[in-house]
């Protein structure tokens, strides 16, 4: 099975709205805010339009939609940092979240490199919130919800490996329309969700150092020298603890024999 | 001069005691009405001061393990005098940070589930683990104290069989516990700011909490001293000085040096909140105190050794506070400030903490009266079987 992904070009996106209601309708979530462009990603928004005024080098002004959303890494950070494990990520794509696991540590909020996870922060039994990429449709095989809702398919879903070809042909066909890059292909170890802009991702609020190996093997570094730290550290302390005592006894010996001859 | 010494008694205790019942509403609060209500955490500030008190806590708790393995393993017998204090401290401190830990979870209920749902790639697992097993370890370090004012003799010398073992795997959960509070931050590159981050974040972490955890003994045994009018050894606090200072000095030379080849060093340039914390903490808890210190007659003045290891104190706090709120400030592009109840709690646990220090030294054997300065080390036959707190 092909894990699936979503491919977003911000060249096609006219900021209508229609992905960020099918959003909230799929999810049953509150409308606090009408409008998707002043709205945040938040505990009851899994996504939202972002609207960037650019100016390009011929001080041509335009603006650019952009989406912003879980980006259901590769490698994803959220999973390797979550004490219990409450996080994974599935071989179909989607990253999903057990509350019934979760403890509240908020780890996956801190390390996220895409700052994504929200909280329930006036519950007082709080649960993460994020995009799960509509686990339930996609395991029916049907697509995403905001995919199916989107106009002008500047959303679109399928497999990640066709996603990247239907990019690649994209770019070829019209490299004066976008930036010659496809943002999530590496970043932090590659991402489920994959970007095509017009003009450099920096530009559309885009983290631009990113690690592009996964994240998780900054910790992992780390974390594999603990048996390492363990072994060697308590055999140099018992043989510490061994060689001083010795040492001890030896003298406490000597200063007998020195007291007896006289 | 009586009436003077009764009076601060009683201010003190009206400030302790304002302190717990704020906290107590406080507590209230956040339980019943959630995180979002009784803090100021947010999305963009996921963590705030809870945890940089954990962080400090933990760390001034330092003592707890680098004493118990000079006295117990490297056989050290003049530091015996301050392994109770020592182990107290970072019981206490342990205890404090397992409340707050709980109190700071968003599902406190489900607190225990590390314990039976593993994720090992996990710094937030190992960090559980090790406050578990160390928390047991300090039970069975301190439970001596406790046993031999009851005159329970058969627990105290299964204790003391196993004490070596014991103290061992103490020193190793320590090890870890302190520097994987380092590791936290190592997934978060783009986020904590140049001057804090830096793969040796765990490294830095261990070397500075046993300045720390040093000189919390040091001002305990001052403030002891000042408290039952007995007299500081002040041969022995100036020794433990001494090493504060050479921790102090290659935690300084080691945090100096990555920055210098990582390249980090133009970013004490930039003149930014940032940079201010940073020379302050580096000034406060370092500069100040390694000057103080390295001068052998400051050393051996009593109060210029409490005023050092206040700044040693200050400094460390300074640190962990800037890692975990000031260094996550700009990235998060939200300023975050603690509420009143985070602020209260974080109090009351202290206030705590004092509270059972003092009961505890006050109705237990824990500053041995007669100090142990005149012995020699290897002129101590009957404490060569005693190991543990005794």
């Amino acid at each position: 099975m092909n894990a699936k992904a979503l491919l977003f070009d911000a060249t096609l996106c006219q900021g209508c709205g229609a992905c960020y209601n099918a959003c909230k309708e799929q999810n049953k979530n509150s409308k606090a805010c009408d409008d998707p462009l002043k709205d945040h990603l938040s505990a009851d928004t899994y996504t939202v339009i972002e609207q960037h005024h650019v100016v390009d080098a011929n001080k041509n002004q335009s603006d650019i939609f952009t989406r912003r959303l879980c980006m259901h890494c590769i490698e994803p950070t959220c999973v390797s940092v979550c004490p219990v494990g409450a996080m994974e990520k599935t071989k179909l794509g989607p990253v999903l979240y057990d509350a019934d696991k979760c403890i509240g540590c908020r780890y996956c909020m801190q390390a996220c490199p895409y700052q994504v996870p929200r909280y329930e922060w006036k519950s007082v039994n709080p649960k993460v919130k994020k995009c799960i990429m509509c686990h339930d449709r996609v395991k029916n095989g049907q697509p995403t919800a905001c995919a199916e809702a989107c106009p002008a398919e500047a959303t679109i879903f399928g497999d990640r490996d066709e996603l990247i070809q239907i990019a690649k042909k994209r770019m070829a066909e019209k490299p004066e329309a976008y930036y010659p890059e496809i943002y999530g292909l590496k970043e932090a170890g590659g991402t489920s969700v994959l970007f095509l802009s017009p003009v450099s991702f920096d530009q559309l609020g885009f983290s631009p150092n990113l690690p592009k190996g996964p994240m998780p093997l900054l910790t992992n570094k780390v974390m594999e020298k603990i048996p390492t730290v363990v072994s060697v550290g308590g055999v140099f302390l018992g043989s510490m603890y061994w060689l001083t005592k010795r040492k001890n006894e030896i003298a406490k010996e000597q200063m007998k024999g020195n007291n007896n001859e006289k | 001069m009586r009436n003077n010494s009764f009076f601060k008694l009683t201010f003190w205790k009206a400030i302790a005691g304002i302190i717990i019942i704020c906290g107590l509403f406080s507590l209230y609060n956040r339980f019943f009405n959630g995180l979002g209500a009784s803090t100021h955490l947010s999305d963009a500030v996921p963590w705030g001061l809870w945890i940089g008190f954990d962080f400090i806590g933990v760390g001034l708790a330092a003592a707890g393990f680098t004493i118990a393995v000079t006295v117990h393993i490297f056989n050290v017998r003049r530091f015996e005098p301050i392994v109770r204090p020592a182990i107290l401290t970072a019981y206490i401190g342990y205890m404090l940070v397992v409340a707050l830990l709980v109190i700071d979870l968003g599902r406190p209920q489900s607190f225990w589930h590390p314990l039976v749902m593993w994720n090992v790639h996990s710094v937030m697992f190992e960090i559980t683990w090790c406050v578990i097993c160390y928390s047991t370890i300090l039970t069975l370090e301190f439970a001596p104290v406790i046993l031999e004012k009851f005159h329970l003799r058969a627990p105290i010398k299964i204790l003391k069989k196993i004490s070596i073992p014991v103290v061992i795997l103490g020193v190793l959960f320590s090890t870890l516990h302190q520097s994987s509070f380092g590791s936290l931050y190592l997934i978060v590159p783009g986020r904590l700011y140049p001057l804090w981050y830096t793969n040796l974040l765990p490294v830095n972490f261990f070397i500075s909490c046993i300045a720390a955890g040093l000189s919390m003994i040091i001002f305990e045994s001052y403030q002891n001293a000042r408290a039952f009018n007995q007299g500081l050894d002040i041969k022995l606090t100036s020794k433990l000085a001494k090493i504060v200072l050479y921790a102090l000095i290659a935690g300084f030379v080691v945090r100096i040096s990555d920055m210098i080849i990582s390249g980090r060093m133009n970013a004490l340039f930039i003149m930014r909140t940032e940079t201010y914390m940073f020379i302050g903490e580096i000034l406060v808890g370092i500069i100040i105190p390694v000057i103080l210190l390295a001068n052998k007659s400051y050393r051996e003045s009593k109060f210029l050794l409490y005023l050092s290891s206040i700044f040693v104190i200050s400094g460390f706090v300074l640190n962990r506070i800037n890692v975990a709120v000031t260094g996550l400030t700009a990235s998060s592009g939200v300023s975050y400030f603690p509420s009143f109840d985070e602020i209260s709690i974080t109090l009351m646990l202290v206030v705590f903490g004092m509270w059972a220090f003092s009961l505890v030294v006050k109705y237990f054997n824990v500053f041995q009266a007669d100090s142990t300065e005149e012995i020699d080390e290897i002129f101590e036959p009957d404490s060569k079987e005693i190991i543990l707190s005794e």
